[in-house]
């Protein structure tokens, strides 16, 4: 009772959602099986997609490399799976383009055991090291941005970087993924801090958790290593505090600048299974080959949270999980940013943190837009303190540079909470999306 | 699993919604006027029953009929339109001829709303601009007041109310002043236990103070209205004449007579308060609170009409959007506003 009462830090505005994650957040990761075939897109990440180490009709084993990076802003890819490379050729993508991908397809007799790399030793280490071993183990952001982690870690000439923040704030409703890793891989966190820390010359670590996970916070302060300059804090339950900005202000009451980035302010945020992954991989040289996902939502026979290989096509996780022959919609992440997908046959990739199923059901037909009756709902929403009322009249208009030049369009970060409130039902987001791309098409030209 | 063929919906994120919708807010806000609503036939009998009903169905009747004959969908399904005539109806005197009600009604939602774009896009609140039209029109039956508390008030009409188009109505003998002409133009001063249980002359749904309370609390409970606007009008009008009554309390009447008396109450809560025409941003609701305030106060002491409600909150849904505007929350991450 009293941990309802306590105040936790925040920052302003934002909205309070019904957060649904009852259904999965006591289940424990379980392992998933292995898929006939297995589809592991070469883009899985923000930057240049990487290039085929193999050949069709080759053997890989588990943990092996088989895409190699493509320059510095690029990952490299490892087989997910001991088998064959049936094909390198083109696949569905989540964003709806084939893009290329290789297929594996498991040896049945294979013991599965994961290769070994060479072990990034962290004393003998220097920060690149760790830097370009991050790189090797092709970790990107698994809170779902996908951006490649190494990159982060290099601070351009002149900036510091004092604070590793650790976000394991989950904001999200549904998922549960980062709430059953920092449960289960505490010490797995902790080794991923150690190396983050060295890579970045941040002098201390703050591990941001929502109040709504307080058993997360107890098992990461229980088990943090003496020598170890880290806290746990936890913050105020409310969307959209898992954004990095949000979370930086929460913690630290300081404001990443408009366009700028967290490395203005002294700080680089990494998520928290991103970090978990960073501590189980590197001390063995392994690469990425498989993640955690939350598979949660009304339609979903047995949800929880499953350890899943990297291309297992969503189809074949979906069948596990008893998926009801009356679904509607099934949203890749959660339900306030996530994408809705068209087609189940797309491979479960790095940036999968989840996938919500609904039946048609519960999904209502969306109601039809009303005119704004400037019920300044959006305006006390925004966590970044815009007027989306005015930019939603704005884009009607087709005012998209008043927008950006004048109202700070740019600043959006698409969080969904005025859509969320708005009783018009006006799909401001969508407008917004709309609106900055032309801005950016606008200003390269 | 679904078959293999099966199409999904898809649709943009946020795929959730909070499950506000203009109708219910519109409907919150009708239930929150039904107490005074109740109250003011209690007190006026048939003659505000005739008035609120002919207000509210004249409201509605003249949207649906312009949106059909506009080939467009009609709009009355979202009740702004009827929360317009329920308080429009509310603002006129008891016994007020039924035509000119109609007038009012066509001309506040024809000329105030629709004409502007529909709901969403009127400068002003509609149903004062109905009213304004109506106390420029007929200026002595818009002020000729029934005492409230007639022993047949639920038994007859009073003759005004049936008075045919264009012919003067007569006035029974009962009629009364309201507390602020009365002070204005003889000197009287209103009991203030009188006042606030709203038993004096008035408009129709003016005179409940502590109803019209009850209603703002409901929808501020809710956050379907914005408090600071109600609390910055009374604010100033109570701080205001407060002054005023202290430097010569011969001349001034005292705060909280002026809090109580007249349309002061029902406007700074339901009307002041419509979403469409008042400020978005905390600060500017409440400059613009503070604005009607202070020209309640000025039209009142020194305006050559005994009440100025109206008239203020007209003049501030002009300025509503310059003050939203000029009043802009700094942007996350920014240093000041930039200068539009």
């Amino acid at each position: 009772m009293l941990s309802l009462l306590r105040r936790y830090p925040s920052f302003t505005h934002g909205v309070h959602l019904p957060d649904a994650k009852d259904d999965t957040c006591q289940e424990a990761i379980r392992q998933f099986p292995f898929a006939p075939v297995l589809v592991v897109p070469l883009s899985q990440h923000a930057g240049k997609p990487s290039v085929p180490t193999v050949r069709e009709g080759e053997e890989v084993s588990r943990g092996q490399c088989i895409a190699a990076a493509d320059g510095f802003v690029s990952v490299p890819q490892h087989a997910p799976v001991t088998g064959t490379v049936r094909r390198i050729g083109l696949a569905p993508s989540i964003a709806g383009a084939m893009t290329p991908a290789i297929y594996l397809e498991p040896y049945p007799g294979s013991s599965q055991e994961v290769a070994e790399g060479e072990p990034c030793n962290i004393d003998q280490s220097t920060p690149d090291d760790i830097v370009a071993a991050i790189q090797a183990a092709g970790i990107v952001g698994l809170g779902g941005a996908a951006f490649p982690t190494h990159v982060k870690l290099r601070p351009p000439d002149g900036k510091v970087m004092e604070v590793l923040m650790i976000n394991g704030v989950e904001c999200e409703p549904y998922l549960t993924t980062d709430h059953r890793v920092m449960l289960e891989q505490t010490d797995d966190v902790h080794t991923g801090i150690r190396y983050l820390l060295k890579a970045t010359g941040a002098t201390r670590a703050i591990i941001g958790i929502e109040a709504n996970k307080l058993d997360a916070v107890d098992a990461l302060r229980a088990a943090i290593p003496a020598d170890l300059p880290v806290s746990v804090e936890p913050v105020a339950v409310k969307y959209p505090q898992g954004a990095e900005k949000m979370l930086i202000t929460a913690l630290l009451d300081r404001e990443v600048p408009s366009s700028g980035l967290p490395l203005d302010v002294g700080v680089v945020v990494v998520n928290v299974a991103t970090t978990a992954e960073i501590g189980r991989l590197l001390p063995h040289g392994r690469g990425i080959q498989e993640r955690v996902v939350t598979i949660s939502g009304p339609a979903v026979g047995r949800k929880g949270n499953y350890r899943i290989p990297i291309g297992t096509p969503l189809r074949f996780a979906l069948e596990q999980v008893d998926l009801s022959p009356d679904v509607s919609r099934v949203f890749l992440g959660g339900p306030m940013m996530g994408q809705a997908l068209s087609s189940l046959d797309i491979p479960i990739t790095k940036g999968t943190s989840g996938f919500v199923a609904f039946t048609s059901a519960e999904t209502r037909a969306s109601p039809s837009e009303q005119p704004c009756i400037r019920c300044a709902y959006c305006v006390d929403a925004c966590p970044i303190h815009l007027n989306p009322s005015q930019l939603g009249l704005l884009a009607m208009n087709a005012e998209y540079d008043r927008m950006a030049d004048e109202f700070n369009l740019m600043d959006c970060f698409e969080c969904g909470s005025c859509a969320y409130v708005c009783p018009s039902h006006i799909p401001l987001v969508q407008r917004f999306r709309v609106a900055k791309a032309i801005v950016r098409k606008r200003r390269a030209a | 699993m679904p078959e293999p063929g099966k199409t999904l919906d898809i649709d943009t994120s946020p795929h959730l919604k909070s499950g506000a919708s203009v109708d219910i807010i519109m409907r919150n806000v009708v239930v929150a006027l039904l107490p005074i609503s109740v109250f003011a036939i209690y007190l006026f009998g048939l003659a505000a029953l005739v008035t609120l009903i002919a207000a509210t169905l004249s409201c509605v009747l003249t949207e649906h009929l312009l949106c059909r004959a506009n080939d467009k969908p009609s709009t009355v399904g979202d009740w702004s339109v009827v929360v317009t005539g329920v308080i429009y109806g509310l603002t006129l005197p008891p016994g007020l001829p039924v035509w000119m009600v109609i007038v009012g009604g066509v001309t506040g939602v024809g000329l105030g709303k629709f004409l502007f774009g529909g709901l969403g896009y009127n400068a002003f609140n509609p149903a004062l601009i109905g009213r304004a039209f109506l106390q420029a029109a007929f200026p002595v039956a818009m002020t000729s007041w029934y005492a409230p508390l007639a022993a047949d008030r639920f038994v007859t009409l009073p003759s005004s109310t049936l008075t045919l188009p264009f012919a003067t109505p007569v006035y029974d003998v009962l009629t009364g002043p309201t507390p602020l002409a009365a002070l204005k133009f003889d000197g009287d001063v209103t009991a203030t236990g009188d006042l606030l249980l709203g038993l004096t002359s008035g408009s129709t749904g003016e005179t409940g103070a502590v109803l019209i309370l009850a209603g703002g609390l409901y929808l501020i409970a809710r956050n379907m209205m914005n408090w600071r606007i109600p609390a910055a009008i009374l604010l100033t009008v109570f701080v205001l004449s407060w002054i005023f009554h202290r430097i010569d309390p011969g001349s001034y009447p005292d705060p909280v007579f002026m809090l109580f008396a007249g349309g002061l109450m029902l406007g700074a809560v339901f009307m002041a308060t419509d979403m469409v025409a008042s400020p978005m941003t905390g600060l500017g609701c409440a400059l613009y609170g503070l604005l009607i305030g202070a020209l309640v106060v000025v039209i009142r002491l020194w305006g050559g009409m005994p009440e100025g409600v109206m008239y203020a909150i007209l003049l501030a849904n002009a300025f509503s959007p310059h003050i939203d505007n000029l009043i802009r929350p700094r942007v996350y991450g920014t240093q000041r506003r930039e200068s539009p």
